[in-house]
């Protein structure tokens, strides 16, 4: 979003005050430079606010419809893991803000230890996230791919699951529904996903950065607004664990 | 016409200044990796007009092969292909983009007094996005095209062609992203980027304008992305939440889809209604009437425009009472788009009105796009909407609304301006001839329209009983009365560029920052920040600066 | 250490990030412990109820809003009153596509 270069040193750009090595040409003052990448990230944030919006809706209004589909479904997911990965988010988005402090106070060694816990928890969750994927894989749980409806017109097929939940079997009309919680809880998650993996490569180039000190210069503005995407990414994550894993226990 | 407010400087002395935004680079890369937001724009606006006339060729195909109520030209399903492809294009790599990317592109940071747009980058990397889109749309065009209309109708897109679908779907998508980035820009660059004394009611309202579409391009255009992603996942899932065949629920798709594609109508317009309040003003050497009036109608069409959007789908089998309740709420958009025709219609009134070629379309707006808005009024109460949706009748409305409206905004504006961003004058006489004639052939084209739409001729059809072929001759004769309206002004533009005469600094003696400076202005606008110390549209300011300069010579 | 950033631009101190973050773990721990509660519909309230406590903890904290700018705050309300208007309009034709019918 910013560069740490003025790229433009013409006459026009000699007559102004000193200013540090990274403010961007057509920037007045620095602080005036870190409001507007700030609100840009901010109205960036609003976009993803309305392109996760849009999942969401249908969520509510696909399980209003097939409530006994998205129940069912949903017993299929394992709460440790999800739990575990919620955590660990949790953690992620810690560190990430201890590496904003880090960066704001100066201190280059712990904003690298910082990213490079940030990094290796979002590594971790990502790891988890491939666990359970895999597990719906094993259970043909996976729509278009190798969806079978045996879970469900048959609860007893899975003996774990049934013991805990004892659910009734689905209808043939209702058993198939259970694909379309399954296809929203792997677009919702896989967009979720997409999203961490944006944010970890950025987090490898910004580890390189900050090795070479670029951001304990007090040029902090690239950190904050990467922190503000990943808390963000998070939030999304508070609300998809509730709303995929928890309310439908007690169907 | 007599009166002109136009102050060229000597031909025989006056030159193009040697350093500008123009001049400071050369070769190609300069401009395929430049931050400059002038160069940008130009890069847009060759971009767009390329755009235009493949679009426009299209529409000339549709209105062809309506000459006869037989589908002779082509096969009904090339036509379909062909009023879908017109859409897209028209739509997204059109409209969406014309005035903001361009014009806005351009001039706000000049208006607000700032040396660029607040992030360069992120300006460029939305051409190129563009760009992208627009390459990969051509290519869906020319390997099969999408027969979905520009709605991408589910379960239709989703369940029952064979088209590139998914790919005019990704192209949309990335098309969408690009003017997310533009909007974001713009937003940005207006709350921080604006000069000492610049308050917001100091701005001119084409910023205003431009301010609102933007809220609504950051905040509508996800969702879109979003329903064309899933779009796309259930056309290669084959489930999903659309198609009733696999459960899902078609009405959803029209709530998402047109919960952008309404707002997407206003980021269409507003800037279209940004360029006439700039243009009404300086040829009626009067401020606006009701600034603040018209500055928050801007506003008030983007709130209002996030909660009408029900009213597409009348007769799709929404709740009788959210149908109502959307219609009600659509009538409430009438009432900022009225302050904005009523002020200016109060601003001409008593005004020095001059009719220089920007004015004259500026006026044809104003005719044409109330008789576009008053027929939406229509078109938003139900009633009335059951009998005459899916008609020619809609077909009409919004292109009163877009072609009439948006399409004289867009050309008025770069009549206005392009004086300053070429630095040359374009031929005065010719382009009142190509408004006048863009007028007409608009009205020949869409008029008959509502007419045919009233006896129910349906949109959509190569084919139509032959009763209605009188109206669709019509037509189809206004349309290439149109084409040449349009075909105009590429060439004497093109001409101007060399031959045009030297335009001076502010030939419309307007009071925008942008025209203090000087034409083709320098690459960081001003040579030094400047200091807002007047209200906007202050001609008396003008004249005192005016007077000031020739005491000093 | 000369002023880099705004005068208002505001650090917030470890304290404060470790108070968020157990408040984070002991309410994600309370959401899923609830869960094994039965409370019919409550289930979805509490559970959401958590949720939104969590968020706001992150935004007005890790994301330093509680910090930073009227304008910062205006554009998070924006954002999320248009979210709640897709939602609530969308609903509003959904629940009552029944009404008058029986």
């Amino acid at each position: 979003m910013s560069d740490s270069t003025a790229i433009d040193n013409n006459v026009a750009a000699a007559t102004h005050l000193e200013h540090p090595p990274y403010q961007r040409h057509h920037f007045e003052t620095i602080a005036q430079q870190f409001d507007a990448t700030n609100f840009a990230m901010w109205l960036f944030l609003l976009t993803e606010i309305m392109f996760f919006g849009g999942l969401f809706t249908a969520y509510l209004i696909m399980r209003n419809w097939y409530y006994p589909a998205f129940v069912e479904g949903s017993h299929y997911l394992s709460i440790v893991w999800g739990t575990t990965n919620t955590g660990v988010l949790i953690t992620s988005s810690f560190t990430m803000a201890m590496g904003v402090w880090c960066a704001e106070t100066r201190r280059k060694s712990g904003l690298i230890l910082c990213l490079v816990l940030t990094f290796v928890l979002g590594i971790v969750f990502l790891c988890i996230k491939g666990i359970e994927w895999h597990g719906e894989w094993v259970e043909h749980h996976v729509p278009g791919l190798n969806y079978s409806v045996q879970n469900f017109v048959n609860p007893a097929s899975n003996p774990e699951v049934y013991a805990e939940y004892h659910d009734k079997p689905l209808g043939a009309d209702m058993a198939v529904r259970t694909e379309e919680y399954f296809f929203l809880y792997f677009a919702m998650t896989g967009m979720h996903a997409l999203h961490m993996i944006v944010g970890i490569s950025i987090l490898v180039f910004m580890i390189f950065r900050a090795r070479a000190g670029a951001y304990t210069n007090g040029h902090v503005t690239f950190v904050e607004n990467f922190g503000l995407y990943w808390h963000f990414v998070d939030i999304i994550w508070i609300f998809l664990f509730p709303l995929l894993y928890l309310i439908s226990r007690h169907g | 016409m007599s009166a002109t407010i136009l102050a060229l400087p000597d031909q025989s002395t006056a030159r193009i200044p040697k350093m500008n935004y123009l001049s400071k680079e050369n070769g190609l890369l300069s401009w395929l990796l430049t931050g400059d937001h002038k160069r940008i724009a130009i890069l847009y606006l060759i971009s767009i007009t390329f755009f235009f006339f493949i679009g426009g060729s299209l529409a000339g195909l549709i209105r062809l092969e309506l000459l006869t109520p037989q589908s002779d030209l082509m096969a009904a399903d090339t036509y379909n292909k062909v009023f879908s492809m017109h859409g897209l294009i028209m739509v997204f790599f059109f409209l969406v983009p014309s005035v903001p990317a361009t014009i806005g592109n351009f001039f706000i940071p000049m208006m607000v007094g700032a040396k660029d747009l607040a992030l360069p980058k992120i300006n460029l990397l939305s051409w190129y996005l563009y760009i992208l889109a627009g390459g990969l749309m051509l290519y869906t065009m020319c390997t099969g095209g999408v027969d979905t209309g520009w709605t991408f109708t589910t379960p239709l897109s989703t369940h029952y062609l064979n088209t590139n679908v998914a790919g005019a779907a990704l192209a949309v998508f990335v098309a969408g992203f690009s003017s997310i980035f533009t909007g974001l820009n713009f937003v940005v660059t207006i709350h921080k980027m604006r000069c000492p004394g610049m308050t917001w009611f100091r701005l001119p309202l084409f910023v205003w304008s431009h301010y609102a579409a933007s809220i609504l391009m950051v905040l509508g255009t996800p969702v879109l992305a979003i329903t064309l992603v899933l779009v796309i996942l259930e056309r290669i899932a084959h489930i999903g939440v659309f198609d009733p065949a696999y459960g899902g629920d078609p009405l959803l798709f029209q709530h998402l889809f047109w919960f952008y594609s309404h707002p997407a109508v206003y980021i269409m317009i507003l800037p279209g209604f940004g360029v006439i309040s700039e243009v009404v003003s300086t040829f009626s050497r009067k401020r606006v009437f009701g600034y603040t009036a018209v500055a928050f109608s801007s506003v008030a069409i983007a709130v209002f425009g996030f909660f009408v959007w029900a009213h597409h789908m009348f007769i799709m089998g929404i709740s009788n009472y959210a149908a109502l309740v959307f219609s009600l709420l659509t009538m409430l958009v009438a009432v900022p788009s009225a302050i904005k025709i009523f002020n200016w219609a109060f601003t001409l009134y008593k005004g020095s009105v001059t009719f220089e070629t920007p004015m004259l379309y500026a006026i044809g707006f104003m005719g044409l796009f109330t008789i576009g808005g008053m027929t939406g009024v229509f078109l938003g109460s139900t009633g009335t909407d059951i009998h005459l949706t899916e008609t020619y009748f809609v077909v009409a409305h919004f292109h009163f609304v877009m072609v009439g409206g948006m399409l004289m905004a867009f050309l008025s504006g770069i009549h206005f301006w392009w004086p300053k961003m070429t630095g040359r004058m374009y031929p005065e006489k010719i382009s009142q001839f190509a408004a006048v004639v863009t007028y007409i052939g608009f009205n020949l084209t869409f008029f008959p329209q509502f007419i045919l739409g009233m006896l129910g001729m349906p949109r959509r059809y190569a084919s139509y009983p032959p009763e209605f072929q009188v109206l669709n001759v019509f037509s189809t004769a206004g349309a290439t009365v149109l084409g040449v309206g349009y075909l105009l002004p590429v060439l004497y533009l093109t001409w101007s560029l060399k031959y045009g005469q030297i335009a001076g600094n502010n030939p419309w003696q307007a009071t925008g920052l942008e025209w203090q400076v000087q034409s083709p202005p320098l690459s960081e606008n001003f040579p030094e920040i400047p200091i807002m110390d007047h209200e906007a549209y202050d001609y008396e300011w003008l004249d005192r600066q005016q007077a000031k300069e020739v005491a000093s010579v | 250490m000369s002023e880099p950033h705004a005068p208002e631009h505001h650090i917030v101190s470890p304290k404060v990030y470790l108070a968020i973050f157990f408040s984070l773990l002991v309410l994600t721990a309370l959401t899923t412990a609830a869960s094994f509660v039965e409370m019919y519909v409550f289930n979805v309230v509490v559970a959401l109820a958590i949720a939104v406590v969590k968020a706001s903890l992150v935004v007005l904290f890790f994301m330093h809003v509680k910090y930073s700018s009227k304008l910062t705050k205006l554009t998070l309300a924006s954002g999320l009153f248009v979210f709640l208007g897709l939602l609530t309009m969308t609903l509003a034709d959904y629940i009552s596509r029944a009404w008058g019918r029986w």
